[in-house]
């Protein structure tokens, strides 16, 4: 198949759905870009799937509660547990105030 | 005796080191300043790493001196890929958006190192948040392969098996997403373990792509690359993907060997666009395992040459998941802006690097309305079928041999302005990484150009005994893993 690059208000889109501010230069880019790798991952589509469970995992885990399988990965039980205190959460923080994060004006 | 042959030299191995530490010929901190003296004087050359911590590694190495107690790693010095969490280190995974972020934790697998008497040296360059196969997707520069410093060590943990090739250190620690540790444990000539699915804590790793990414051991035995597997690996409550599965021997199994074992060998994936020098290393290698008392026999994966198809599909759908977080509110790099919308667009417009953001569309797309179906769901589900012919395969061998990489080492440069290009290089590893097998790569010989060749042996589920057993056997029938890069051997 030949690549056809992605057309312009697509890239578009999904840099927004991945709040990315791209560049015109990057939209260029990306356009052709992702059009070729696109077409490339593209052939899974000529595999005949009927009836495949698609593989979200290469574990199973299993649910809260109940008896994990010897060798099956499990959730913890939800019970609260010492976890990162405020001045080391926050000491990363780009910009905090009060204990909290500061975050610029949501609107 | 000369210092580069003394127990603290830069090929000797971490078993040789610890008997040395036990037997206190040599102290935690004359093997830690000899480490971070080759560290120093071969950094302006390899770049191996993001960070070094010299002075928390001599306090700590001074502790470990006066404990009466010695832990089995005791004194040993490792290197860690920068996306792995070292409490109060600086820990960017090769990113801009993480450049000043100091981590307030410790991965699981730093802590049970450093209780097991490791010393961390510092943190080794890879691709950022480990996307790529080469490191030239690091933010602050690529790290250069020792045995030839104008290519590529591999990636994306290629300053891990860079800093073990050129002697600084005897073992680190990378991880592996689609190849990340064997293609680069191939390309410097060195041993990169990527365990089954589960059998290592992610905790405090830097998210990539979940579904899909392990922590493994690299080293310059395959004995070594063992012994530290059984000590990072096991349950964790703080991962629920860490299986509950006891570690069996590895390292005390050994020595290894391939008498009786049957090992598969796809031969319709080795085709065109493999090196001829890989090619021939390969059958040598195939060779030398029947010598070994292996019956090497031909199988077929039927759906593996649409391994890299599904890769991108479904670690790109999860990366642009777990790269949502990366939002300028809570860590790591903020960009001005007045509104919150605008805070976050800009920031990771300017935080994040191409490959990355090529990535995290790329995965957006095909999770997006409309395409999740075509796209992701599809891969999923061609996944399985490539799951199940690895099953298929067991039931008639004990392992699957394969090339590491298609190529030996390449010139730096040479792919950045092709990405699809640079994806191929995951050829023969994405497989093991989809149907979350265990899988080696050990040196097997040289091109022509003397790039090392690394041959790739994967093995069922849980079983990385198989495949330890018979790449030691291998190494130890073959000159390879006691070649290294000439001139890192001065002291």
């Amino acid at each position: 198949m030949t690549p056809r690059p992605l057309a312009r208000a697509d890239v578009l889109h999904i840099a927004r759905l991945a709040r990315l501010d791209l560049s015109e230069a990057d939209v260029e880019r990306f356009a052709a870009e992702l059009g070729t790798i696109l077409t490339y991952v593209g052939e899974v589509q000529g595999v005949d799937t009927t009836d495949v469970t698609p593989m979200s995992h290469a574990g199973a885990v299993a649910p809260p509660g109940s008896e994990p399988e010897a060798g099956d990965s499990a959730w913890r039980d939800d019970h609260p547990r010492p976890c990162l205190n405020r001045a080391s959460a926050l000491a990363n923080a780009p910009d905090e105030s009060a204990g909290l994060f500061r975050v610029p004006k949501v609107l | 005796m000369t210092r580069a042959q003394g127990p603290a030299g830069p090929w000797t191995s971490a078993a040789t080191l610890r008997r040395a530490l036990a037997r206190r010929e040599i102290s935690a901190r004359e093997a830690c300043e000899a480490a971070l003296a080759r560290l120093h004087a071969g950094e302006p050359r390899v770049h191996a790493f993001l960070s070094t911590s010299d002075e928390r590694a001599l306090a700590r190495a001074e502790v470990l001196d006066r404990m009466r107690v010695q832990g089995p790693l005791h004194g040993v010095p490792i290197a860690l890929k920068d996306n792995i969490a070292v409490a109060g280190m600086r820990t960017t995974a090769g990113s801009k958006m993480l450049d000043s972020y100091v981590s307030p934790f410790d991965a699981t697998v730093t802590r049970r190192l450093e209780e097991a008497g490791a010393v961390v040296v510092g943190k080794t360059v890879c691709d950022e948040f480990a996307m790529g196969s080469s490191t030239e997707n690091c933010a602050f520069g690529p790290a250069r392969n020792p045995w030839a410093l104008d290519r590529a060590p591999g990636g994306t943990s290629g300053g891990s098996t860079a800093a073990v090739a050129a002697g600084f250190v005897p073992l680190a620690l990378g991880s592996d997403t689609g190849g990340s540790i064997r293609q680069p444990a191939a390309f410097c000539g060195v041993v990169g373990l990527k365990p089954t699915y589960g059998r290592v804590s992610r905790h405090g790793l830097i998210a990539f792509a979940s579904s899909l990414d392990q922590i493994g051991p690299i080293a310059r035995t395959t004995a070594d690359a063992a012994f530290m597997l059984e000590l990072i690996g096991g349950a964790d409550p703080e991962d629920a993907t860490a299986a509950r599965r006891a570690v069996p021997p590895l390292a005390g199994a050994l020595p290894g060997s391939a008498k009786g074992l049957r090992v598969g060998v796809p031969r319709h994936l080795i085709s065109s666009g493999i090196e001829p020098a890989v090619g021939a290393r390969f059958d040598d290698a195939l060779g030398e395992l029947v010598r070994l008392g292996a019956k090497v026999s031909t199988i077929e994966l039927r759906n593996s040459h649409l391994g890299i198809a599904v890769y991108y599909i479904v670690a790109t759908a999860e990366a642009s998941a777990n790269l949502a977080r990366y939002d300028g509110v809570r860590y790591g790099r903020r960009a001005q802006a007045a509104t919150l919308a605008e805070m976050y667009d800009r920031t990771r417009a300017t935080g994040f690097g191409p490959e990355v953001k090529r990535r995290i569309m790329l995965g957006t797309y095909v999770l997006s309305a409309g395409y999740h179906d075509a796209y992701y769901v599809k891969a999923q589900q061609v996944r399985a079928l490539i799951r199940d012919d690895y099953a298929r395969a067991f039931e008639s061998v004990d392992l699957v041999a394969l090339p590491t990489a298609p190529e030996g080492a390449f010139r730096l440069g040479a792919r950045t302005a092709d990405p699809l290009a640079m994806y191929l290089s995951d050829v023969f590893t994405v497989g093991a990484s989809l149907a979350g097998l265990p899988a080696v790569s050990v040196p097997a010989g040289f091109t022509d150009e003397g790039l090392p060749v690394g041959l790739q042996l994967i093995g069922r589920a849980w079983d990385e005994a198989t495949i330890i057993g018979v790449a030691d056997a291998f190494e130890r029938a073959t000159p390879w893993a006691s070649e290294h890069p000439a001139q890192f051997s001065e002291a």
